[in-house]
C-alpha cells in the first residue's frame, strides 16, 4: 500500500489517507464522534424550524399542565411539603428531562431511515469506532435540547423560576450522558426491529410513559400508593429527575445529584454496551 | 489483494438448527492487484454475502479472508482505512446535502477539513455532479445518486473499490454512463500511482460482467463454480451456438426433408469443432406439417465450423436455407454448468435465500 494521489489534476490529500494512522484511543473516539455528530447535526442546521417544532412540546406541558399543577398542589400542605414553595422549580427540570427522554428515545427512529436507504451500511465500512456511532447520534439530539432548555428556562424566568448558572450546566451535562445511553438503547432497538419498523413506535411509547410516570416526573410520587415508590426506586429517570431538581435549585452537592450521576453512567453504560453489541451483530 | 481459505458464512433461521441457511460455503478467491472482477450468480447465491465479509460487515463462520493486507476478522479498522465500498442502497444519507456527505467521508478517511472539502469538490466535478453540490441527496435522480455514492467510495482514492450489484435499478443508459465513470476513475487513479485501482463487483446483469470485467467469478449455491475470463468460460463451457434450417418440407413429400435433417445430422458429427446436436422437429413429421427442419449445433470456433458445415451439406446435395451463428452468453455458461438459466435460478432461489440482503425500499428522509 503506497501513498496516493487521486488524478493528474487533483490536489494530494496531505495526510494521504491510503496510510492510516494508528488511530487509537480517546482522541480518535472524539475524533470520530465529532465527525459523526456533525454529520448528523447539518441537516437540522440547514432546517433550523426543526429545533423550533421540538420547543412545542415543553411550552404545552409548562402552558397547560404547569397551571393545573399550582391549581391542585400550589396552596395545599402537601404541595408545599412534596414540591418545596415554587412549584415552577419543581417542575421547570422535569420539563428538561422530558424534553431529553423524547429527543434521545427518538434516535433511533432517524437511524430507521438510514438503514433502509444504506448510509448505515456505509458508515459500517467506514473506519469509524463503533461507539462513536451510537455517541455522536446521541449527542446530535442534546444540541437541540440545549437550545430548547435555554428557551424554556427564559420564559419562566418571569413566572420566578430562579437560575442558578452553575448548577444548569451541570444539569444539562447529566442529561447529556444519560441521554447518551438512552440514544444508544433507541439505536439498538431500531437495529433489532430493522424488519418490522412500526415495532420500533410500539416498544417506544409502551416503555416512556410507565417511564416518565415512575419518575416523578409529573406529578410528585409521594402522594401516590406504596408500590408506585417502589416501582420508582428502580427506575433510573427517577434518581436523574431528582438528580435535576437539586442541581436547578443550586444545590450541587446534593446526595440526590450524587445518585443522579450514578444513574446516569450506568444508563450510559448498558446503553452503549447493548448498542455496540447490536451493531456488530446486525449483520450477522 | 484479496485471499480467501474456506470462507464460509452460515446464516441461522429461528432456533431451528436445521433451518440454518448455508449462504456461502468454503469459497478460495485470490484478487491480485489491479483486477477488475465480477462475481456473478443468481439472486441468494452468496455473493452478496461474500462482499459483505470482505468489507467487514458480515464476521464469517469460518476460513479467512485477507483483504488489502489485513484480515477482516482480526483487524477490521485497517481493512476499512484501505478499502472503497459501494453498497446496494444508497451511501449518501436522503436528508443530507451532496457536497456535506462527501465531505465527512473524506473526514471519516482522515482528511482535515480544507482537504476533505476540496477533494469533494474534485470529485463532483468529476462525476459531473458539480451542479448537484447543495442538492438534497433524495431529491437526486437514481443515476445522479448512484454516481454520489461511488464518488463516497472513492473519496480516499481507495486501492481496492468493492460495488455491489452497483447499476441495479439504473436504466441502460445511466448503467453505460456510471461504468463510463467508473473505468475513468480506475485510469486516472492507474495514470496518478502508476498502480491499478482492483475493482470487485457483484452483479446479476450477464452483459455488465461479460463487457465490464476482465476475470468472471460464477458463484451457485455458495460455491464458486467457475473463474475465468469472460471469453474463456464461454469458449470452454458454451460453445458457439450454430443454427441452420432446410428448406421446408413440400406438403406431399415431408419425410423428404426429414431425411435430409437426419443426414445433416450425421454430417454435422464428422466436421471438425462438433460438440452436440439438437434437431427439431426430431422424428419425421406427420403429413402437412410444413416446419422447417432446424439443426443447431454447439460447436468451438462456430465462425470457422459454419463453412466447412455448409461445404459438406452442398457436397451432399443437402439444401441449406439459412444459416447463423450465435456468440454464446454468460447465462449459456451457467446454463452448461448447472443445467439451470441464470434468470430462472434467480427467480427460484430468491425465496428460499432469505439470507440474501434485499435491496431496500427507496425511501425519503423525514
Amino acid at each position: 500500500m503506497s501513498t496516493v494521489d487521486i488524478a493528474p489534476t487533483s490536489v494530494a490529500p496531505p495526510q494521504s489517507p491510503a496510510r492510516p494512522r494508528a488511530r487509537r484511543g480517546l482522541a480518535a473516539f472524539a475524533r470520530d464522534t465529532g465527525i459523526v455528530l456533525v454529520r448528523e447535526l447539518r441537516p437540522v442546521l440547514h432546517d433550523p424550524f426543526s429545533v423550533l417544532f421540538g420547543l412545542v412540546q415543553p411550552i404545552v406541558f409548562l402552558a397547560l399542565f404547569g397551571p393545573l399543577l399550582v391549581g391542585s398542589l400550589g396552596g395545599t400542605t402537601t404541595g408545599q411539603e412534596v414540591l418545596g414553595g415554587n412549584v415552577w422549580q419543581w417542575f421547570v427540570p422535569s420539563i428538561l428531562v422530558m424534553t431529553t427522554l423524547f429527543g434521545t428515545t427518538t434516535t433511533g427512529a432517524n437511524l430507521l431511515v438510514e438503514l433502509q436507504t444504506g448510509a448505515h451500511e456505509r458508515m459500517l465500512v467506514a473506519p469509524l469506532s463503533r461507539a462513536s456511532l451510537l455517541v455522536g447520534r446521541a449527542l446530535k439530539e442534546m444540541v437541540p435540547i440545549v437550545a430548547q432548555s435555554v428557551v424554556v428556562v427564559l420564559v419562566m424566568l418571569p413566572f420566578g423560576f430562579e437560575l442558578h448558572p452553575a448548577g444548569a450546566v451541570v444539569g444539562l451535562a447529566l442529561l447529556a450522558v444519560f441521554g447518551v445511553g438512552i440514544g444508544s438503547l433507541s439505536y439498538a432497538l431500531a437495529l433489532a426491529v430493522r424488519k418490522q419498523d412500526w415495532m420500533f413506535w410500539v416498544v417506544q411509547q409502551t416503555l416512556i410513559f410507565p417511564l416518565m410516570i415512575l419518575s416523578g416526573m409529573l406529578l410528585p410520587l409521594e402522594t401516590g400508593p406504596r408500590w408506585m415508590q417502589v416501582a420508582s426506586d428502580v427506575n433510573p429517570l427517577r434518581y436523574v429527575v431528582d438528580a435535576e431538581r437539586a442541581l436547578f435549585a443550586g444545590d450541587l452537592t446534593a446526595s440526590a445529584v450524587a445518585w443522579g450521576w450514578v444513574a446516569a453512567a450506568v444508563t450510559a453504560a448498558v446503553g452503549l454496551a447493548v448498542g455496540i453489541r447490536t451493531m456488530v451483530r446486525s449483520s450477522d | 489483494m484479496i485471499r480467501t481459505r474456506a470462507l464460509t458464512k452460515d446464516f441461522a433461521v429461528g432456533r431451528d438448527a436445521s433451518a440454518t441457511v448455508h449462504a456461502v460455503r468454503g469459497i478460495d478467491l485470490d484478487v491480485a492487484p489491479g483486477e477488475l472482477v465480477a462475481v456473478l450468480g443468481p439472486n441468494g447465491a452468496g455473493k452478496t454475502t461474500t462482499l459483505r465479509m470482505l468489507t467487514t460487515l458480515v464476521r464469517p463462520t469460518s476460513g479467512t479472508a485477507t483483504v488489502a493486507g489485513h484480515d477482516v476478522v482480526a483487524e477490521p479498522d485497517a481493512v476499512r482505512h484501505r478499502i472503497g465500498y459501494v453498497g446496494q442502497g444508497n451511501g449518501a444519507g436522503h436528508a443530507q446535502r451532496a457536497v456535506d456527505e462527501l465531505t465527512s467521508q473524506g473526514r471519516i478517511h482522515g482528511l482535515d477539513r480544507r482537504t476533505a472539502r476540496r477533494r469533494a469538490d474534485e470529485l463532483l466535478d468529476s462525476l459531473e455532479l458539480a451542479s448537484y453540490r447543495t442538492r438534497k441527496v433524495s431529491d437526486l435522480s437514481g443515476g445522479q445518486r448512484r454516481r454520489l455514492d461511488v464518488a463516497m467510495g472513492l473519496v480516499h482514492a481507495p486501492s481496492l473499490l468493492f460495488l455491489d450489484e452497483p447499476s441495479t435499478g439504473l436504466d441502460p443508459h445511466n448503467r453505460a454512463n456510471l461504468w463510463d465513470h467508473v473505468l475513468r476513475m480506475r485510469e486516472d487513479a492507474l495514470a496518478a500511482t502508476g498502480e491499478p485501482m482492483t475493482i470487485v463487483l457483484t452483479t446479476h446483469y450477464l452483459d455488465e460482467a461479460d463487457t465490464m470485467a476482465e476475470r468472471v467469478v460464477v458463484v451457485d449455491h455458495g460455491q464458486v463454480i467457475a473463474d475465468d475470463t469472460a471469453e474463456n468460460l464461454k469458449a470452454d463451457l458454451a460453445g458457439d451456438r450454430v443454427v441452420v434450417t432446410l428448406a421446408p418440407p413440400h406438403g406431399h413429400e415431408p419425410g423428404h426433408a426429414h431425411d435430409d435433417a437426419a443426414r445433416l445430422v450425421a454430417l454435422a458429427r464428422r466436421v471438425e469443432g462438433f460438440r452436440e446436436a439438437t434437431r427439431t422437429p426430431d422424428a419425421a413429421p406427420t403429413v402437412g406439417l410444413d416446419a422447417a427442419p432446424t439443426l443447431e449445433v454447439r460447436a468451438e470456433r462456430g465462425d470457422a465450423y459454419l463453412p466447412r458445415l455448409l461445404r459438406a451439406a452442398d457436397a451432399d446435395a443437402i439444401a441449406v436455407e439459412t444459416a447463423q451463428v450465435h456468440r454464446p452468453t454468460l447465462d449459456d455458461v451457467f446454463l452448461a454448468l448447472t443445467g439451470r438459466s441464470l434468470r430462472e435460478a434467480g427467480a427460484a432461489s430468491a425465496t428460499d435465500a432469505p439470507a440474501e440482503h434485499t435491496r431496500p425500499t427507496e425511501r425519503t428522509a423525514a
